[in-house]
């Protein structure tokens, strides 16, 4: 499988949950199991209550927060001018700057960098970039070997897996799973299932590739325009082991990471580590600029990625998306996240962050299914540190891929179409909505089962009661009882002759 | 193809924002003033209580950290430590205070060592630039005194030495302290992960052992 695109099998939402959710693993659902639900229940949990702990200790947080969102819509509206500022630097420092258009670009780059040195291996430190432009398998094909260095992207790796999560990309598996991934490819069939002895078995495995490879791809947290400067965030010292000791880096990264001064980092070194791992400070954050003389790589590359992310700058609303900064509180706290996992949003960017990004990337041409995955229930603007008003954002594309069905000859006589205009049409006015109740208390009979629910709809309908349960029509409706009720105890109750009953209920 | 592209996301971005692509963004350094930065004025802690929060932070992390009176105590503090961890003499980082030292140990100069030879040795030495109570960060900057990224990396324990005129309240007291174009590393306890089962486990490809004197001076 080749992924050429951040949205892998242009699957829709719903029928990807629904094999997520099946106990077993099947063909099109490989990695379905309700074993990999418990994980992601247990983690998502565990580290929500870490974060909400670490969180209430600042009294400042909303302020910390407001400035995050601040900083981050200002770097927006002025994102030309701080990459400039950023190239200016970065090259002064003795870096190279380049700039891919899109996934394509970005790999043939890497391949043009990568050409002199010819590396069989590459140290590779967790990337979304990477990810999101498909870079292992071009590298694969090209006869070069990418070595996931992060602990979860090598079980990932190593169990031809898919990344759920962009902080934890391997929630979903439990140590049990991964100490028999790691026995079966490291060769270690004494191993334990203790989580130090499978970090130690790790640590072993990598020491020598660190100390020997000569070439690393990173991703990067932030840009500092001011210094040119580079910030990655990580816990375990495989990024520092990858951006201090190979001769040639190449970092790749998304047009929208750069922060207009090394200063503001006071802010995200605050909000991120407490949002994402539910820590005060995660271990390790490197910051450097260029080919800092002996201190680093001689020769370090930085590839600004675009990929769809220009055009997301046009819409006042739904620009906002582009100020995140891959924290994953939004999934640790999501529902849908939370029954559902990363895999069935079918995207490198996964949960509700996903659901608004992965649509935008393709100019709203895939993953269209995405923004109704959510309730809105507002609990992933809640936690944002950069205040994404992620249910707005779910809202007003929905809006737009109405706009787009309607706008085809097709789309305006569809039955969608036409059923949410009769909806409208019915709903103006109390009788007509009485009249069309009674109609459907009648025509419900024979669908109803004996528990009281529709499971099954017709045609169209059918779409709802595949993945849920509709419960069936009361034999009395409210405005029924309303009426009946009344009238029996009219001294209570507004009487018919007073004008209290809104005319169009 | 590079330069092309870089026209072309220019050019885009500054079509999205709806701005002629020539339009210098003079607005943007007054734009970026009127960010308001209200969480500086949080209440910073007074001095006795952030040695005493640093301590803390650092415990909880399991890096070890151990008082010294005054900076002539240092020579005893690190032979002590040394001893009671059962370490040979560790590579120490150029420009830390000959002072500092025990007599009679030769430690060997980081400077000198490849990085299969800073695999082999006990541990590192080093000072910093700033630390932080609030996170339990200690922060290091290329140069004088805090060696290169590799050194305290490679080996397996990190002695770090804490002047307690070093030490601040918060992340944003920390940063007026740092030069921004020297290569930065912010330490938080040693090398760990939460990837299994989001347990933090000490000790992955870093350092597995952090230990920091924290200095009265
Ligand atoms: S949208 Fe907000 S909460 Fe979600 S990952 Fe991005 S920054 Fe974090």
């Amino acid at each position: 499988m080749k992924p050429e695109t951040t949205h892998w099998n242009r699957q829709d939402f719903p029928e990807a949950a629904r094999k997520e959710l099946a106990a077993k693993p099947s063909q099109d659902a490989p990695f379905a199991h309700s074993q990999t639900r418990r994980n992601v229940r247990n983690a998502t949990e565990i580290i929500q209550a870490k974060r909400n702990a670490v969180v209430a200790e600042l009294p400042e947080w909303q302020d910390l927060r407001a400035a995050g969102a601040a900083i981050r819509a200002h770097t927006l509206e002025h994102l030309d001018h701080y990459l400039l500022e950023f190239e200016a630097n970065c090259t002064r420092h003795g870096g190279h700057v380049h700039w891919a258009a899109d996934a394509a670009e970005a790999r043939k780059l890497v391949l043009e960098i990568l050409a002199p040195h010819a590396p069989r291996e590459i140290l590779k430190i967790k990337t979304m970039t990477s990810e999101e432009i498909g870079l292992n398998a071009c590298l694969e094909e090209h006869g070069m070997h990418p070595l996931e260095t992060d602990l979860a992207e090598l079980i990932i790796q190593m169990g031809r897996d898919r990344p759920s999560h962009f902080v934890v990309p391997a929630l979903h598996k439990s140590r049990g799973q991964i100490r028999d991934l790691f026995a079966r490819e490291m060769h270690r069939p004494e191993l334990s299932d203790e989580p130090e002895a499978l970090a130690a078995a790790a640590r072993d495995y990598l020491r020598q590739k660190f100390l020997s490879t000569r070439v690393a791809i990173s991703g990067a947290n932030f840009l500092l325009a001011d210094t040119g400067g580079v910030c990655i965030v990580e816990s375990e010292g495989n990024g520092r082991m990858c951006l201090t000791l190979p001769d040639v880096l190449i970092t790749i990264v998304g047009i929208e990471k750069v922060l207009p001064s090394f200063q503001d980092l006071e802010v995200f070194l605050q909000t991120l580590p407490r949002s994402a791992t539910g820590e005060r400070m995660n271990p390790y954050n490197s910051i450097w600029s260029g080919t800092p003389g002996n201190d680093g790589p001689r020769e370090f590359h930085v590839i600004l990625l675009d990929n769809g992310r220009s055009p997301i700058l046009a819409d006042d609303e739904s620009r906002q998306t582009l100020r995140c900064i891959r924290c994953a509180a939004c999934l640790n706290t999501c529902p849908v996240y939370h029954q559902t996992g990363g895999h069935a949003y079918d995207s490198v960017y996964a949960g509700p962050i996903g659901a608004i990004l992965t649509p935008q990337l393709h100019s709203m041409q895939a993953a269209q299914s995405l923004p109704y995955a959510s309730s809105l229930c507002g609990a992933c603007y809640e936690v944002c540190p950069v205040a994404i008003n992620i249910p707005e954002v779910l809202i007003h594309l929905r809006g737009k891929i109405v706009e787009q069905q309607q706008s085809t000859v097709a789309g305006s006589l569809s039955l969608w179409n036409i059923a949410m205009k009769s909806a409208a049409f019915l709903m103006q006015d109390g009788s007509r909505l009485h009249a069309a109740v009674h109609l459907a208390q009648a025509a419900q009979r024979p669908l109803v089962s004996r528990n009281g629910f529709i499971e099954w709809l017709p045609g169209m309908l059918n779409g709802w009661t595949k993945t849920r349960d509709l419960p069936a029509l009361p034999a009395e409706s409210f405005r029924d009882w309303w009426r009946r009720t009344r009238s029996a105890n009219s001294s209570l109750q507004p009487s018919a002759e007073q004008p209290s009953e809104p005319r169009h209920d | 193809m590079t330069d092309d592209s870089r026209a072309r996301i220019l050019n885009r971005i500054a079509a999205a924002l709806g701005r002629d692509s020539s339009a210098a963004s003079s607005a943007a350094a007054a734009s970026y003033a009127q960010i308001a930065r209200d969480y500086r004025s949080a209440n910073a802690n007074s001095d006795r209580s952030i040695r005493d929060l640093f301590v803390e932070r650092l415990h909880e992390y399991d890096a070890a950290c151990t008082r010294v009176a005054t900076p002539a105590d240092l020579p005893a503090a690190i032979a002590a430590t040394l001893a009671a961890r059962r370490l040979a003499t560790p590579a120490v980082a150029s420009g830390v205070p000959r002072e500092w030292l025990p007599e009679g140990c030769d430690f060997p100069a980081a400077d000198s060592l490849s990085v299969h030879e800073l695999d082999r040795v006990p541990g590192i030495l080093t000072g910093c630039t700033v630390a932080i109570a609030e996170t339990g960060s200690i922060v290091l900057q290329s140069g004088s005194g805090q060696g290169l990224r590799r050194h305290t990396l490679i080996p397996d324990f990190h002695l770090c030495v804490v002047l307690e005129s070093q030490l601040v309240a918060s992340v944003p007291l920390a940063f007026p302290r740092l030069v921004p174009d020297l290569p930065t590393t912010f330490i938080s306890g040693p090398s760990a992960t939460a990837d299994i089962e989001m347990t933090r486990i000490r000790g992955v490809h870093g350092p597995r052992t952090l230990h920091v004197l924290l200095v009265a001076d």
